[in-house]
């Protein structure tokens, strides 16, 4: 790994060095470093490109990373990744992608993972989003999250996408049996004529399953962002979806929140906000000695923690 | 010290057809010594709150100068006030998601203070410490509380001045007498001017001078001896037995 590229890993996945426990390192189109553990086996696909991670049952505390960095510009690829978590295990999944284009043609990173989550399992998945490198060429991510949670298991997603990313659609949809629970959150910030859209579609299709979908994002200059949340009420079931955005500059910003209640023991809320930052809230900063650009960048940083 | 010559603050009336002026301070002059303990009474609506405003520099006035060591700070931003050695805390405190109570003592410190420093500001106020500092200074907290940590920023501050805009709101009777000692104590362990805005006889019994302000004039100014006995009585100097009576 080069310099670059060993900035790129530590930006979406916070590692200096090669991590314990299973991964996967992909670089600019290939697998560079793969290990599996006696509990997590790590499989390339046979028929495209991507890999499948296999947590036995049962497995305790372990983590799997599986960053993926860009640093070739033009580069455009789709990876197909599906996890395959046993019942009972309980592990935490890092996956992140980083692209550096220093050229001017797009680069672009497609990630389609696919979650089948055992019963009474539970699973912290993180991924983030980063984008480096002052060519012109677009920094393009795509992802798509299929979430099948099985009974009494237990998800929670957080998604972060704080810089550098100039156009991204991520599609994440879940399907939840009896007792299963999701928790998603997810940290958006746009700048520049960034564009992102992020769509939701979470059917709680089992008895007493919940899901949370909560989304807080900035977006600044001439930046759009669109946020879509469904939820589905397919049984006795609890949901609540969340967005909250501060809008700053030339931005725009869309929320859509939709809920389809199909049973009548099901329980929806949605909740949507946008508005800029409060001036009492600059007002309050500047009175404790900040300036009035160190008080906005504090407000957005809290916001966004 | 803090001098304010001839404050005027006007603001256009906006019933009347004829767009004038109503007058929300009218030739305020007073003095805030150093290590001087003031604290500022009067009728609702008579223009304290602006005052303290004025001071914190979150407004401006329509005439008049303000003078700190007899340099005319009139025309400073709040910032620069702040780091001169001017604190505020708001009546009603801004409430934040995402910056905790910990953030907030730390900004207003201006070090990189440590946990441990910070909650030693919450002790003070009567939070438990470790129930609050990684809490969110949002709406989930009470009315009380974010007052009381508003006067936590304020102490962890340590400024020549500090201005309080009735910090007694919201604070219940057995906080009201941890708050008299948190004055008390930052009076004679600061060595700075402490400037309150207070309807409340026992925050009106320790201090130096009191000023009465009414329909934006300073009706009277001198010492509490000399003052107090013509407040008793009034709303100016409630008891609070009689607040609670009168909600």
């Amino acid at each position: 790994m080069d310099a670059i590229q060993r900035e790129l890993l530590e930006a979406v996945s916070g590692l200096h060095e090669i991590p314990t426990g299973a991964y996967n390192i992909r670089a600019n189109g290939a697998s560079i470093e793969r290990n599996s553990t006696a509990n997590i086996e790590i499989i390339p696909k046979k028929d495209k490109s991507g890999i499948e991670i296999h947590i036995m049952p049962g497995t305790q505390n372990e983590s799997v990373h599986i960053p993926v960095i860009l640093s070739q510009s033009g580069l455009e690829e789709i990876v197909y990744n599906d996890f395959f978590v046993g019942d009972d295990a309980d592990v935490t999944i890092i996956a992140g992608c980083g692209i550096h284009n220093g050229g001017d043609a797009a680069s672009r990173h497609d990630g389609l993972h696919r979650f089948f989550i055992g019963r009474n399992a539970h699973v912290k998945y993180v991924e983030k989003h980063y984008g480096s490198g002052d060519g012109k060429g677009e920094k393009i991510m795509n992802p798509v999250t299929e979430i099948h949670l099985g009974e009494d298991s237990f998800m929670e997603m957080e998604t972060v996408q704080i810089r550098g990313v100039d156009s991204t659609r991520r599609e994440n949809k879940a399907e939840l049996d009896a007792g299963a629970k999701l928790v998603v959150t997810e940290r958006l910030m746009t700048h520049g004529t960034q564009h992102a859209e992020s769509y939701f579609d979470v059917r709680l299709n089992g008895e007493d399953s919940a899901a949370n979908v909560v989304s807080r994002s900035v977006a600044r200059d001439h930046s759009y962002q669109l946020f879509t949340s469904h939820i589905h009420g397919n049984h006795r079931c609890s949901g609540h979806t969340e967005c909250d955005a501060i809008i700053m500059d030339d931005a725009k910003i869309s929320a859509v929140p939709e809920l389809s209640a199909n049973h009548v023991d099901a329980a929806l809320i949605h909740e949507a906000a946008i508005g800029k930052i409060a001036g009492e809230q600059i007002i309050k900063l500047m009175t404790l000695g900040l300036t009035e650009a160190e008080a906005e960048e504090q407000i957005v940083n809290g916001f966004l923690k | 010290m803090l001098e304010l010559r001839n404050i005027c603050f006007q603001v256009p009336d906006e019933k009347s057809r004829s767009k004038r002026e109503i007058g929300i301070l009218k030739d305020v002059s007073f003095t805030l010594e150093d290590n001087q303990f003031v604290v500022i009474t009067g009728p609702n609506g008579g223009g304290k709150s602006t005052l303290a405003k004025i001071i914190a520099g979150i407004e401006k006035p329509t005439s008049g100068q303000i003078l700190w060591d007899g340099e005319d700070i009139t025309d400073m931003s709040v910032t620069d006030r702040a780091k001169l050695g001017i604190s505020y805390a708001f009546q009603q405190p801004v409430r934040f998601k995402g910056v905790t109570v910990f953030d907030l003592i730390r900004l207003a410190a201006g070090t990189d203070i440590s946990v441990a420093g910070a909650c030693q500001y919450l002790s003070r106020v009567g939070l438990c410490a470790k129930d609050y500092i990684k809490r969110e200074v949002n709406a989930s907290l009470s009315g009380g509380e974010i007052k009381r940590i508003e006067i936590a920023t304020i102490m962890a501050r340590k400024t020549r001045v500090s201005v309080f805009d009735e910090p007694e709101a919201g604070i219940d009777l057995w906080s009201f007498q941890n708050l008299i000692q948190v004055f008390e104590e930052m009076h004679s362990q600061l060595h700075g001017s402490i400037l309150i805005i207070s309807h409340q006889e026992r925050i009106l019994n320790i201090a130096d001078k009191i000023l009465l302000i009414a329909d934006g004039e300073l009706k009277k100014e001198g010492s509490r001896d000399e003052i107090l006995p013509q407040l008793l009585g009034t709303d100016a100097a409630a008891v609070s037995c009689d607040k609670v009576k009168v909600k």
